[in-house]
């Protein structure tokens, strides 16, 4: 009898354990709340990092970032109606330029960041079971008024990747949008694959010098 | 003033951004004088390419940063009467208390508003103005404008940006030669704050004028739908809200009536505990009351 309970208590401690692991790796905040410790560790550890080599950085977001950022869906969402006119080869010219593009863009804004910079979590937007949610999160910097940092996350097969960024009520790949259009309504989607990889390839030659 | 503020920066106000090359075309509902705009635009850009950028990084270079956020703080602190009137006059009645204690604090223990004291009690400074209370109180943003000098704006955001400069402390300085010091002081420790940015929104944008039109218009709109925990700008159905002015920012199609009371709405509605039927109604003054 004694046994058979203990043998319960423990199924049913088992029972917990497993969910709750299954849960923490299925909740979507626990990714971003992953790869910006990793990312803000690395930034602490390396002084070269820290004063603004762009290449080091350039790393980092490829490594620590980049894996858990939906380029193809951010891609697809910036271009809008126009994607499904793309043959397959600008698409994938456009994944190609556009992921570029975001990463200089996100490694630009890294340089900035601080070691004494806080990260704040807010209350996550998300109905359990759904494939979208919203991860919130406040940087306070030195600066008296912390900046709001939104993550959109989309599940797809099974994992969570960002899909867009809402920097102080400001959606990048959102705000790529109407560029996006007017480059393609004057000079097509090969003018806006040319115009890309021209301002990627201007931002590569600044990084390096 | 540095670090993730960058980031913010870059969206904020880019007063002072530059334009760029070719045209992109017009979007003749939110931007109907984009012509004008752009030529102003560029305007803005040579000066500060000529003028207030050089300036601004000589001064960066020159004024170690602990000097430089005081300066910041000193006007911040001014700013922050007004913040304190326009949480007020959105009926906000706690945000206006806790405003106008930051302005007590920061004055007299702040030494001049020099140091940042009541954030650091957990007073947090908020962002408002008089063109968020003009959109709060159901104003459209009307057309947008590109202000000599001063950038980014539209009809409302310009009333709002007159209302301020009318009441502003610095400006009403007697004494000539202080108030033009105090003016450009401010001016160019905004420009410093922003340099980073700049160069970020140089390698991102593709239409430099689309990118700061857009993002600003989006910014404003956020700023006006914005209900303390509720995310701002978007539909039950996760689509981003249309602008009051129609055709800004490729608003999505309306949601049919017959989807208002469906159960994907129900559940946001209990989420944001806003009603599913017109998600602008935390823009209107109504709800901006039952938010007290």
């Amino acid at each position: 009898m004694f046994k058979q309970i203990i043998k319960a208590a423990l199924l049913v401690a088992a029972g917990f354990c497993a969910c709750g692991a299954a849960l923490a790796q299925d909740a979507p905040d626990a990714l971003i709340r992953r790869a910006v410790d990793e990312v803000t560790a690395a930034i602490k550890a390396d002084k070269d990092i820290q004063s603004g080599n762009r290449q080091k950085i350039n790393g980092l977001v490829d490594t620590k970032i980049a894996p858990y950022v939906n380029f193809v869906r951010m891609t697809q969402s910036a271009v809008g109606r126009n994607w499904s006119k793309a043959t397959p080869e600008q698409q994938a010219a456009l994944i190609r330029e556009f992921k570029s593009l975001l990463t200089n863009t996100y490694s630009g804004a890294l340089s900035s960041y601080r070691p004494e910079t806080v990260i704040e979590y807010r209350p996550l937007r998300w109905q359990a079971g759904e494939p979208e949610a919203v991860v919130r999160s406040l940087i306070k910097g030195t600066s008296a008024e912390p900046v709001q940092l939104d993550y959109y996350v989309e599940k797809i097969d099974g994992g969570w990747k960002v899909v867009d960024m809402n920097v102080a009520g400001f959606r990048l790949v959102e705000n790529y949008k109407g560029q996006f259009s007017n480059e393609i309504t004057n000079s097509g989607i090969d003018g806006l694959i040319k115009k890309l990889a021209a301002l990627n390839k201007s931002n590569e030659s600044k990084a390096k010098s | 003033m540095k670090a993730w503020s960058n980031l913010r920066h870059l969206v904020v106000a880019l007063l002072f951004a530059a334009v760029a090359g070719g045209c992109a075309s017009t979007n003749p509902a939110v931007d109907p004088f984009e012509g004008v705009n752009r030529a102003v635009f560029s305007f803005n850009d040579g000066l500060d390419k000529a003028l207030v950028k050089p300036v601004a990084t000589a001064y960066k270079a020159v004024v170690p940063e602990p000097a430089r956020q005081c300066v910041g703080n000193v006007f911040a602190n001014v700013n922050d009467i007004f913040v304190s009137i326009n949480s007020l006059l959105q009926g906000k009645v706690g945000d206006a208390v806790s405003d106008a204690c930051r302005v007590l604090v920061n004055t007299t223990v702040g030494i001049a508003g020099c140091f940042d004291v009541a954030s650091k009690m957990g007073l947090e400074k908020h962002r408002r103005d008089f063109g968020q209370t003009l959109g709060k109180w159901g104003f459209t943003p009307g057309p947008y404008l590109v202000l000599p000098v001063l950038g980014p704006s539209n009809f409302r955001d310009g009333i709002g940006t007159g209302i301020t400069s009318y009441l502003d402390p610095v400006w009403k300085i007697s004494h000539v030669r202080t108030r033009n010091v105090l003016v450009t002081t401010r001016a160019v420790n905004n420009r410093a704050d922003l340099l980073t940015a700049g160069d970020v929104l140089e390698e991102a944008a593709l239409d430099k004028y689309s990118f700061v039109r857009d993002a600003y218009l989006q910014r404003r709109q956020n700023m006006v739908v914005e209900d303390d925990g509720k995310e701002a700008g978007k539909r039950a159905d996760g689509s981003p809200l249309p602008l009051a002015v129609k055709g800004a920012v490729a608003p999505p199609p309306p949601v049919p009536e017959s989807l208002w009371f469906d159960q994907a709405n129900q559940r946001e509605t209990l989420r944001t505990g806003l009603s599913p039927r017109d998600p602008r109604s935390a823009a209107a003054p109504a709800s901006a009351k039952t938010s007290l």
